[in-house]
């Protein structure tokens, strides 16, 4: 059977006409008021769409059926690696992880051009022309410096295998989810740049971006959480956040994009601070495009970093320059234009809003700065450094801390207008408990502020988000109550769930990061070691072979008061083709704790190997946490709202 | 005019971004450059009972090579030191690191010595001084004894064409005058 690979270059070729096509007749055709040259806007995205997805699927079915002759498949997959794994493999490479990127693009083009029916048709020409601007950068970067389609002939009998590191369930998932996310606010921009264009900024804008940017902001919270379990788990070391360049580069997108989810609430319902909301939307997506630069051009040095080639770090940064400097040029000149919006009082929902996106801001800020500081400081030849957890903690903390308790009074002040008095009033009960239970519950364990802080903000997270509640369903009789939480917006419902998520995942990091215990230990079999209350019994050594590696593996009795609870199995794996060796940490999950143990190397005599054994309490809560925000994304995505304004445009076309 | 603060920050976020491409970020200098090299006495690979110091050189310029036999990338720059022990530009002193006396002395035999002379480290205390991090690494020291350049990995023709060369003939020029 003959390579795909013509065919799917041939789609990359057709895709980037089509994409050329999109990019600029609708925009000319908005400006001139020319309605032929608008109606291009749809079929051009569609039809680029189809032709990226016929590309990606040759590429991930040359990867399935192991066509060599393709050099991205012979250096990144072999005959032996798992389907699953050949699959995943496709956007293993940096090449491959460009096409699913472009990949994404096309497919929230292709969701806009479908769900953008009720939307005049000028908006719909200059957002899909925006996605189509942004669509031929990548398409030309794919095609002039990192074709995944390049052809290895002679092909060689066999592939130089995927990175072990990568072979794991979590690579099938989490980077699709993350670039869904960090893509997704490719929408966002688009609409914030069309609305620049025309210079018509008003609510319907911003219900009409909401819904695109929750999306995007769900899929990115399960991807940033995804990869944070995963790198948890495989790396074996049993961190779960590292403030690696890559990590940052989805984080700051994450943090942004928070703040515009909440801004676009404010824009769309009191038409409040409209330019900043403009803005946000620009640094979000502007952010996914800075990440990406990071990551691909090599500038800064990560394990993720796939290249380190300044002939693409300068097409990128060219490309960043018109999309993020043009959109930032159109915002200089026009913002003055849309104007900030209603006015509001200093004390308000809507400046209590306005706090907590410039806090979310400052603490991207403050991300994209560590992040960017060692090559700031080279470039001014001032030395070499690295920029460490310390600082990122440190300033983390310190930004994040008032935002979470902002976070609490926000839901419950009034709009327009509130007073301190009043809201001190309405609050004084939950900030008693949150104080008390702050001081009171590390004192079980071993009190520390910083779980005590922790522990503060979660409380009163969740207090005043009962409170709120509360407030919704006052006067209500035990008759009606049903119809009143029914009536509640599912909107609503939405933000509870992602600020307990909020709360969650702060119990979770402040408790492990306060009473986590590790031990480094050299064991033979039949030691025994304890810690944080569980005995671990090394029993032996066993080899197994998996597809394509051998592995040592261990076992350890783990018991509690003298009953064993688990048997836990960690690994050493040695992959056949790279020689890599890898370790495979055991973990035993519960609510409560997760059990992590590592074997390290062989020490000594009669078996001996170093272990490292680690007690982790309420680890799981930080991805449960982040796991109830993406929910509560979703619950406030299926908001009547949505679908009303939808169905009412349609009801009017049928009936005219 | 504020509307344009974010567009002014973007802006030099780009002249530091395509600054930072030209930079290797895997460059790592050594805080020992411009610094007087560490001093050691050791026995000599040869004839263990014989030791050096590298105070013997004071006045010349001179490379000092680590290397060790179980090095894989050794075995790569190794022709690259004999041509250049062939050219006779600058002597070549080998610390040999963490190795085998007698595997060390094979080697040699199998690849050719480049070297003028040999130390032992054993142990790689002296390598501790010296900051290695990895065999093999080359320093580039002058007459008064001072660490001029540090080749971190093996050398290569680039390498020693564009930076070692031309700092050895400085070097060498500089104190005829």
């Amino acid at each position: 059977m003959p390579s795909l690979a013509t065919v799917g270059q041939f789609a990359l070729i057709a895709a980037l006409f089509l994409a050329s096509l999109q990019a600029t007749l609708p925009i000319l055709g908005a400006a001139r008021g020319k309605t032929s040259w608008m109606a291009v806007a749809i079929p051009a995205g569609r039809w680029q769409f189809i032709a990226v997805t016929i590309a990606f699927c040759s590429l991930a079915y040359s990867f399935a059926r192991n066509d060599f002759s393709i050099l991205n498949v012979a250096s990144n997959s072999n005959s032996q690696l798992p389907l699953n794994y050949r699959f995943a493999a496709t956007w293993g490479s940096h090449e491959g992880s460009l096409l699913l990127w472009t990949f994404m693009l096309a497919f929230w083009t292709a969701a806009v051009s479908f769900f953008s029916r009720h939307l005049p048709n000028a908006t719909v020409a200059r957002v899909l022309g925006v996605m189509g601007i942004v669509s031929v950068g990548f398409l030309l970067f794919m095609l002039t410096t990192s074709n995944p389609f390049t052809r290895l002939l002679p092909a060689p009998l066999d592939g130089r295998d995927l990175n072990p590191l990568l072979q794991d369930p979590g690579m099938v998932v989490h980077p699709p989810m993350l670039y869904m996310g960090y893509v997704g606010f490719s929408v966002a921009f688009a609409f914030a740049v069309a609305a620049l264009i025309s210079g018509r900024l008003d609510a319907a804008w911003a219900r009409w971006s909401r819904p695109w940017t929750l999306i995007a902001w769900t899929f990115l919270t399960c991807g940033i959480a995804m990869g944070s379990y995963w790198s948890y788990y495989v790396q074996g070391w049993g961190g779960w956040w590292f403030w690696d360049p890559v990590e940052n580069a989805s984080f700051m997108p994450w943090l942004v994009g928070t703040a515009l989810i909440h801004s676009l609430a404010v824009t769309e319902k009191r038409g409040a601070f409209k330019s900043w909301t403009v803005l946000l939307a620009i640094a979000a997506f502007s952010l996914s495009l800075l990440g990406t630069f990071l990551v691909r051009s090599g500038v800064l040095t990560s394990v993720h970093a796939f290249a380190t080639d300044p002939k693409r770090g300068i097409f990128i940064l060219c490309f960043l320059s018109i999309v993020i400097g043009g959109s930032l040029l159109l915002y200089a000149w026009r913002a003055k234009q849309v104007g900030l919006g209603s006015p509001f009082d200093v004390i308000s929902r809507e400046s209590l809003l306005l706090s907590n996106n410039v806090l979310l801001a400052v603490a991207a800020a403050s991300v994209l700065l560590g992040t960017m500081y060692p090559l700031i400081i080279d470039a001014l030849d001032l030395g070499k450094l690295s920029v460490g957890p310390p600082y990122f903690n440190t300033v983390f903390v310190a930004v994040m801390a008032p935002a979470m308790f902002l976070l609490g009074v926000g839901p419950v002040a009034r709009w327009k207008k509130a007073t301190i008095p009043e809201l001190a009033r309405r609050l004084r009960w939950a900030f008693a408990v949150s104080m008390i239970g702050a001081i009171a519950i590390p004192c079980y364990v071993d009190w520390k502020p910083l779980v005590s802080l922790g522990l503060l903000l979660a409380i009163w997270i969740t207090a005043t988000g009962l409170l709120s509640f509360l407030d919704r369903l006052k006067g209500a009789g035990p008759a009606d109550m049903v119809s009143r939480l029914t009536s509640l917006p599912r909107g609503y419902y939405g933000m509870q769930v992602a600020h307990l998520g909020v709360a969650v995942l702060i119990v979770g990091i402040a408790v492990v990061t306060g009473y986590e215990l590790e031990k480094d230990l050299r064991m033979e079999p039949g030691d025994s070691a304890s810690v944080g209350g569980y005995d671990f019994l090394f029993s032996g050594l066993t080899i197994v072979s998996g597809p394509n590696y051998e592995a040592i593996r261990a076992e350890m009795n783990v018991s509690q008061k003298g009953t064993v609870i688990v048997r836990m199995h960690p690994e050493k794996r040695i992959y056949n083709v790279s020689g890599n060796a890898l370790t495979n940490a055991a973990i035993d999950t519960s609510v409560f704790r997760d059990l992590y143990v590592a074997l390290g190397e062989p020490a000594g005599q009669n078996d001996g190997w170093s272990f490292h054994i680690q007690y982790k309490p309420f680890v799981d809560w930080i991805w449960a946490g982040a796991f109830l925000m993406a929910v509560g994304g979703i619950l406030a995505l299926t908001d009547r709202r949505y679908f009303t304004s939808a169905k009412k445009k349609i009801d009017v076309r049928e009936a005219a | 005019m504020k509307f344009a603060v974010p567009l002014i920050l973007f802006a030099a976020l780009v002249g530091f971004l395509g600054v930072g491409l030209w930079r290797d970020p895997h460059l790592v200098p050594s805080p020992l450059i411009d610094r007087l090299a560490p001093a050691f006495h050791l026995a000599r690979l040869d004839e263990p009972s014989r030791e050096f110091s590298p105070q013997e050189l004071r006045g010349k310029v001179w490379l000092l090579n680590t290397w060790a036999s179980w090095c894989v990338s050794c075995r790569q720059e190794h022709p690259l030191l004999m041509a250049l022990s062939q050219a006779g530009v600058v002597p070549i002193y080998g610390l040999n690191y963490k190795d085998n006396r007698a595997d060390a002395l094979n080697w040699l035999i199998e690849m050719g010595n480049p070297y003028v002379v040999n130390v032992q480290d054993t142990d790689g205390r002296v390598g501790i001084d010296y900051g290695v991090y990895g065999v093999p690494e080359t320093y580039l020291i002058d007459k008064t004894g001072v660490i001029r350049y540090k080749q971190i990995g093996p050398l290569t023709l680039a390498a020693l064409e564009k930076t070692i060369l031309p700092i050895v003939r400085d070097l060498n020029r500089s104190l005829e005058k």
